[in-house]
This record gives C-alpha cells, sequence and structure tokens, in this order.
C-alpha cells in the first residue's frame, strides 16, 4: 500500500527538498504537531532531534494535525516514538487519537511493551586501551587454557606409560590407520613434486658454475633435514588436525564429551591421547617416507634433465647424507605430529556449541597448526645451528 | 557382587548450599547463580524452571561436577561434589549417545567402569535396563537406525546402568515431538516409582514441570535465583491432560507473568 504511495509521490518532489515537515504549534497548554508531506525513509524529512526540541516542559498536551500528510512508513512512527519518549519525560499527556488509525495503532503497539534491559544492545564505544585491555584479557586466558591442556595431556600420557590411561586399542588402530597408511598417496605427490622442484630450481643454479652433480647433494640435505618433516606435518594439518578438530568439535556439540565426563571418563586420555600416540607413530614414519620420494623427485631431474647418470647421482646422494641429517628430520617430524595432534584435538574440545562453531574450530586448527610448525622448525634451525649439528 | 545386589534401588539426598556462579562473557560479567540454595529430599523429583538465562541449567552441571562453584557448597549424602561421578548420572537436551557403539555397547558403557562385576553379569544388568524402557529387542541396532523417542530412552538407560543415586536431566524431552513426549512422560515416572532415584528435572515448559515433579522450583534472571517454589500434591502416575493438573499450571504461569511482567512462553 505505501508502496503506492511513494511512487505516486516520487514524480513530484525531487531528492534534495524536504518533503516531510513536522511544526509544532503552540497555544497557550496545549500543543498542536502539524505533520505533512510525505513521511518516508527514502525522503529528506524534518530532523526529529529539531522537532524534539521543540517539545518544551511548558506544554501540558500534545495532540496532531495530520490533515496534509500524504504518505508515510516507519520513518513517521520513529518520529513519533521519539517525540512520545520526551513527553512522557516530561509528563505531557500524548493525543493518540488525534493520530490516523495506521500510525495510532503502530505507536500503540511500540509502547506497549517495556523495553527489556536484556534486549537492548549496550552501546560500546571504540576505545584503544580497552579494546586493548580485552585482547590482553583474552590472550592471558586462552594461554592459561592452552597450559591447562598441555598438563593435562602430560598427566594422561604419563598414565598411558604405566598403563593406567582409559582408551581403546581399537580406537587408536583406527586413528593410526586413518593418519598414516591412509594418507601416504598425498605424501607421496606433495613430496615427490618438492623434491622435483627443488632440484630443478638447483640444478639451474649449479649449471652455471658446470656442478649439476651436486644436485643430489642438495635435494638429499634438503629433504632429510627440512622439507619432509615440513611437508609431512603441513599436509597432516591440513588433512589429520582438522578432521581431528572437527571430529571433537561435534562429539562436544552433541554433548558426548560431556556424557564422556559424566560416566568419570577424561575425554584426554579417551580421545586425545590415542590421537597423539597415532600421530607420534605415524610423523617419523611418513617423514622417511616423504624423504626417499622427495630424492626420487630428485632423481627424475637429476638424471633425467640434466646429464648426470643413474650410479653418480645415486652415489652422490649416499655419500652426502649421514645419520644426524636423517635424524634431524625425524626427530623434527616427532614434534610436529605432537604440535598438530595436539592442537587439532584442543580446537575440537573448546569449540563452541554449535556447527559454525565446528567450522570455525577446524579452520583455527589449521592456521593454529601451520603457524607452530613453521616457529618450531625455526627454533630447531637456532639449536642445531647452536650446537652446529 | 552380584547382579542383584547392584540392581538395588539406591537414592541420596542432595544439598545445594549458597551456590553462586559468575561467567565472563563480551557483555562483561553474567551472574548465572547468586546464592542459591535447596535441599532434594531422597528420592524426590524435583522440576527447575525458568526462562532462559535463569541459570537452571548452571546449577545442574554443578551438581554434575561439569563445573565448579565460584562459592557454596553443594553436598551429595553430606559429601561435597568436587568432580563427575558416576552416582550422579546427566541426561541431556541431545541424546549424546556414542554412534560408534551399538544400542547394547551404549548401556554398558557405564557398567564397564565396574571392576566388581563379570561380563555376562554386566550383560545381564544391560538387558534389566533395556527390558525396563522397552528396547530390550533392539540391543543390537545402531543408535542411526532409532526415532528420537527410542535414543532418549536408549540414553535413559544407559544413565540408570551404573545405579546412580541422583539423575539429572537437562531439558531432557526438549527435542522430541509432542506424542512421544507425552508417552516419555508416562514411562519415566513409572521408572521413577520402580527405581526411587533422586531427580533433578529442568525445563522451560510449565505443564512438563507440573506433570512430573513433586515439587517445582522457579527461577528468575539476571542473576539467576530461585524465587517461589510450588509443591505439586497430585496423585500419580499422572498424565499431562489433566485439567487438575492444568489448574496448577496456570498459577504458576500468572505467579510467573506478575513477576516479570510478561507471558513467559510455556
Amino acid at each position: 500500500m505505501f508502496g503506492f504511495f511513494s511512487k505516486s509521490f516520487n514524480k513530484k518532489t525531487r531528492g534534495g527538498e524536504i518533503s516531510a515537515t513536522a511544526r509544532i504549534v503552540v497555544d497557550g497548554d496545549s500543543a498542536v504537531m502539524q505533520i505533512a508531506g510525505v513521511w518516508l525513509l527514502s525522503r529528506r524529512r524534518t530532523s526529529v532531534a529539531k522537532i524534539q526540541r521543540e517539545i518544551t516542559p511548558e506544554i501540558k498536551g500534545l495532540s496532531f494535525d495530520t490533515s496534509g500528510l500524504k504518505a508515510y512508513d516507519s520513518a513517521l512512527i520513529c518520529m513519533l516514538f521519539r517525540c512520545y519518549e520526551v513527553c512522557s519525560q516530561y509528563g505531557i499527556s500524548f493525543d493518540f487519537d488525534s493520530l490516523p488509525e495506521g500510525p495510532r495503532e503502530l505507536l500503540r503497539l511500540a509502547v506497549a511493551v517495556p523495553e527489556a534491559d536484556a534486549a537492548k544492545k549496550s552501546e560500546v564505544r571504540f576505545n584503544i586501551i580497552n579494546s586493548l585491555g580485552t585482547r590482553a584479557i583474552r590472550f592471558a586466558d586462552s594461554m592459561a587454557e592452552s597450559c591447562g591442556f598441555v598438563g593435562e595431556v602430560t598427566i594422561a600420557a604419563f598414565k598411558a606409560l604405566f598403563g593406567r590411561a582409559r582408551y581403546r586399542g581399537s580406537d587408536l588402530l583406527a586413528v593410526m590407520q586413518a593418519t598414516g597408511p591412509a594418507a601416504l598417496p598425498i605424501v607421496a605427490l606433495i613430496s615427490f613434486l618438492v623434491g622435483l622442484i627443488l632440484a630443478f630450481v638447483g640444478a639451474i643454479q649449479l649449471a652455471k658454475y658446470g656442478s649439476e652433480i651436486f644436485v643430489a647433494d642438495l635435494v638429499g640435505i634438503a629433504m632429510c633435514r627440512e622439507m619432509g618433516a615440513i611437508m609431512v606435518g603441513i599436509v597432516m594439518s591440513g588433512r589429520t588436525g582438522a578432521a581431528f578438530a572437527a571430529e571433537l568439535g561435534s562429539m562436544k556439540v552433541n554433548e558426548e564429551i560431556s556424557a564422556f565426563r559424566t560416566f568419570g571418563i577424561s575425554p584426554i586420555e579417551f580421545l586425545v591421547l590415542p590421537r597423539i600416540i597415532a600421530l607420534v607413530l605415524m610423523f617419523p614414519l611418513l617423514t622417511v617416507f616423504a624423504d626417499v620420494i622427495g630424492m626420487l623427485g630428485g632423481f627424475v631431474i637429476g638424471a633425467g634433465m640434466f646429464d648426470i647418470s643413474y650410479d653418480q647421482y645415486a652415489n652422490r646422494t649416499l655419500a652426502a647424507l649421514n645419520i644426524v641429517q636423517i635424524t634431524t628430520g625425524v626427530g623434527k617430524s616427532l614434534v610436529f605430529g605432537i604440535i598438530v595432534a595436539c592442537i587439532g584435538c584442543s580446537m575440537g574440545l573448546k569449540c563452541d556449541n554449535s556447527s559454525s562453531g565446528v567450522g570455525m574450530a577446524t579452520t583455527s586448527s589449521v592456521v593454529h597448526s601451520i603457524t607452530w610448525i613453521i616457529v618450531a622448525d625455526a627454533i630447531f634451525a637456532v639449536i642445531f645451528a647452536i650446537f652446529d649439528i | 557382587m552380584s547382579v542383584n545386589a547392584e540392581l538395588q534401588n539406591v537414592t541420596a539426598k542432595l544439598s545445594v548450599k549458597n551456590v553462586s556462579k559468575t561467567f565472563d562473557s563480551a557483555q562483561g560479567k553474567v551472574e548465572a547463580l547468586k546464592d542459591v540454595s535447596l535441599a532434594v529430599g531422597e528420592g524426590e523429583f524435583v522440576c527447575l524452571v525458568g526462562p532462559s538465562g535463569c541459570g537452571k541449567s548452571t546449577l545442574l552441571n554443578l551438581v554434575a561436577g561439569l563445573e565448579k562453584p565460584d562459592c557454596g557448597q553443594i553436598l551429595v549424602e553430606d559429601s561435597p561434589v568436587t568432580g563427575p561421578g558416576r552416582d550422579r548420572m546427566v541426561m541431556f537436551q541431545e541424546h549424546a549417545l556414542f554412534p560408534w557403539l551399538d544400542v547394547m555397547g551404549n548401556v554398558l558403557f557405564g557398567l564397564k567402569l565396574k571392576p566388581n562385576l563379570t561380563d555376562p553379569e554386566r550383560r545381564e544388568v544391560a538387558k534389566f535396563y533395556l527390558h525396563l524402557v522397552g528396547l530390550e529387542k533392539f540391543e543390537r541396532a545402531s543408535i542411526h537406525e532409532l526415532s528420537g523417542g527410542m535414543r532418549q530412552r536408549v540414553a535413559l538407560a544407559r544413565s540408570l546402568a551404573p545405579n546412580p543415586r541422583i539423575l539429572l536431566m537437562d531439558e531432557t524431552f526438549g527435542a522430541l515431538d509432542a506424542l512421544t513426549r507425552e508417552q516419555l512422560y508416562g514411562e519415566i515416572q513409572l521408572i521413577w516409582e520402580k527405581r526411587k532415584k533422586t531427580i533433578l528435572f529442568v525445563t522451560h515448559n510449565i505443564r512438563e514441570a507440573v506433570c512430573l515433579g513433586d515439587r517445582v522450583v522457579l527461577f528468575s534472571p539476571h542473576p539467576g535465583r530461585i524465587v517461589k517454589t510450588f509443591d505439586i500434591e497430585l496423585p500419580r502416575p499422572r498424565d499431562i491432560n489433566d485439567p487438575a493438573l492444568t489448574s496448577h499450571a496456570s498459577e504458576i504461569t500468572s505467579f510467573l507473568k506478575n513477576q516479570f511482567g510478561r507471558a513467559v512462553s510455556e
């Protein structure tokens, strides 16, 4: 209905002009508000603040003259509601009956139920100190939470060491199957390509000095010391860490986690521990696998595109590698495994009780895992440099 | 321990003394419970009613030991609650069954942790409870094959199986359709009379509370506290459509309306 009105008046008024007016005419004690024109949200109107200012405490009663009103929508109701608020503040009687039926009923509806305190959104102004403090407190809380989680996991791990932790062996095997053998294809693909890229980039540079043969050293050492473990870490944080967060998150939403706790079973022991054990066992194996496949990728480039014979490449690789280089990579992968499992599980366990919470937990698990893997790798690099490993 | 000893009725009295609990939220601190005291006798069925956000579920979690009160004490038979325990089982709004176990496995789950039973004895106990909830034919069914009402019955059997002294129910029937719910009202009353558990039942449905409870405890929000307690002295088993029950319910509803200035949805 109002749509029709607004269309018909569109042609008559231009955008810049004030198309809706409201004036207060005071006559002794009583005042009449003359409302005229097209009161639509899309048009320019007399400002509500200006009208409110015209209502003074000297007035005893406010009535309305709407003979000039041509069309209205919630803009009018909104203005009237603000005036009503001012009137009730000053104790001015508000003459509902002089309004046309539509606005009258809507306004009655608006003032019928007092606004609930809880429903009102409290206005929080941006304040740099305030928001800095809030963030600091939240950060401290989340650190405390993480410490608590690590502590619980440590206790559970010691229990497991003495065989007193309660989890199902079949769960452990299932997680191992899902995180180990099932991850082989993607790990193989990624590490093969990484080996290939390393060899290609390296060989082009080395060819300038005529020492393409050292591409075998480069690929072998880079894969074993760094890239094998990191690539497994990154693939697994996307593949497995996210899966852990989603699994535990949806269990939390279904209140299964609470159910475990009411049975007196620690979800850390029953759910988190087998996942950590599985990744700690699988990460080194996957890393060794990734190392071998990566070197194979390097071999394809070295032997295929540059003039290196199969024997030469293999001999050079074996000469470059020693047990220290292989164990540093494998050792790091153990730590990466713990990082991926702990972050995935803790994100799942502290997920919000909603389906969007599960999605958020999954996302932040991947982001946190990858970040911490790189940070841990940097720390390892410093440590290895100091101890000259 | 024999099966018969395991199946004996046990119950406990519960007392909540001056418990307060505050949560941090984006809008600042929220007082979920403020100085709440409640005494529940042995084998009593108490319903906690109130608008959402009045702390009734928080109280249930505190009694369950899933959360700790900021101050005050919760006593089960004079020993304070320090954490979750199998003497207080919780039933949730979602059935919270373990989907990787079948019906029998779910009911056995809590029994597995009782060291003084042999496996055949555990199965016997589990069958007893499955029979009690009328699902003895479905012991091999997996959870996703069951209807919502059947799932809640399995959840009930699973909660009863470790023979808790107190049963805590958090809007347990909230997610069910009306017909199934009415059927379960009858069954839960029968089971309660047979097993004589102390039950704390959280709901926002006043008729449901009047239908089930010996006592209806009314909560009000901001901060969460007990405003009034209504004793319901109607003969059992009660039917939710009974007019006498409706008059009790409308008494509580009108009290709520006066209290909060507006209707609280049933």
